[in-house]
């Protein structure tokens, strides 16, 4: 259906249907490039609720406070906004709350601004410290499955579940045409 | 002059209804536990500086509902860009009520930042709050509790309380237990 080329611009797309699907209904958010088209998604969408936050720290109680009305709630993020969230993370694991988060890595494949290194080496055994179960998608003709994985696994079980969505998939050409962040 | 907390706190939640309320770490799950268990009172006893957010989730997810959060002045203070993101979305179900003691209570009464004169009422009409007042009078608790049950939010209420050490009232513990118990009263109704 869709040609290799479609794929590597379009994972955004297949994340999007899963949040359709799983009826996710909040989104919490610091604006990302490699979230863009995401972002873009969800906020056209009238079925989502966007929320921008000012640090995903934040995004963390919007997902506990909309589970707690009967809502779904996914959080993106780039791998920096993991180490604002560690403490707020406990809430999810104190009260059994389902998370699903979407974390677009820096600091590891190609990164020009070694800034990004020291937190992006460790965010995921950061996320596995905080009880979050993790998955790397490596490749666009991933996606797909893993993410749909994920959210089953989060909502089907009330656990916390993060997809590390690699800085190859994501690529470094978005970098040097956005901007540096 | 300034509020007694347990007196505010009792008065405010008088026949509360079907409010759902979000109290923060420490004193205000205290303060809302001593005004009477309840379960939709979704107690907090850590995440400091996340009360308003899960506040602002529960209010997105249930706008039919009003819901108040109930943070100290040390947990409001952690999470200021909530204001923001508050601000933002404006729910017009949610309402801010900051118990403002202006000390950090469990720590050891150090001075917080609104000792020195920080001002949450400004902060949250700067941040696009359809209202916000600070109240130090127990004589205006019932034009409060009026707001909680039906103004126009965003609304925070700004509740300067005295830095008093009153008795502790220890509610529910167990996370798992506080939303299971929430969500089986919520779905009930």
């Amino acid at each position: 259906m869709h040609s290799p080329a479609d794929i590597a611009t379009s994972w955004p797309d297949a994340i999007y249907a899963h949040f359709r699907r799983v009826g996710v209904r909040q989104v919490g958010y610091v604006p990302d490039a490699g979230h863009s088209r995401l972002i873009t998604l969800c906020q056209n969408d009238p079925q989502i609720i966007d929320v921008v936050l000012t640090t995903e720290e934040e995004g963390v109680g919007l997902v506990a406070g909309a589970a707690l009305g009967g809502q779904r709630a996914a959080l993106l993020m780039q791998s920096s906004g993991v180490g604002n969230c560690v403490n707020m993370f406990s809430l999810l694991r104190n009260c059994g709350f389902p998370c699903i988060a979407l974390v677009t890595m820096r600091g590891e494949f190609g990164e020009f601004n070694p800034w990004q290194v020291p937190m992006g080496a460790i965010t995921e055994e950061v996320l596995r410290l905080c009880g979050f179960l993790t998955y790397r998608v490596e490749t666009a003709d991933a996606v797909d499955e893993i993410v749909g994985a994920g959210c089953d696994m989060a909502f089907n079980g009330n656990l916390a579940a993060a997809i590390l969505l690699s800085q190859r998939l994501i690529g470094l050409k978005q970098w040097t045409r956005q901007g540096t962040r | 002059m300034m509020l007694d907390r347990r007196e505010f706190v009792q008065q405010l939640l008088i026949d509360r209804g079907d409010l759902l309320i979000v109290p923060g770490l420490g004193s205000a799950t205290y303060d809302v536990a001593a005004a009477g268990d309840h379960p939709l009172n979704f107690y907090l006893w850590g995440a400091m500086g996340g009360t308003a957010m899960i506040a602002l989730g529960l209010a997105l997810a249930r706008p039919e509902r009003r819901v108040v959060a109930i943070p100290g002045d040390g947990d409001m203070l952690m999470g200021l860009g909530s204001l923001a993101t508050i601000g933002v979305k404006q729910p017009k179900n949610l309402v801010v009520v900051v118990l403002d003691n202006a000390h950090y209570g469990e720590t050891g009464m150090q001075p917080s930042h609104t000792d020195a004169g920080v001002d949450f009422a400004a902060m949250a009409l700067a941040c696009r709050f359809r209202q916000a007042r600070t109240v130090t009078r127990i004589e205006e608790v019932a034009e409060a509790r009026k707001l909680l049950h039906s103004g126009e939010g965003p609304i925070l209420i700004n509740a300067k309380i005295k830095p008093e050490d009153v008795p502790r009232v220890l509610p529910l513990r167990d996370g798992h237990a506080i939303k299971q118990r929430f969500m089986a009263a919520l779905n009930d109704a």
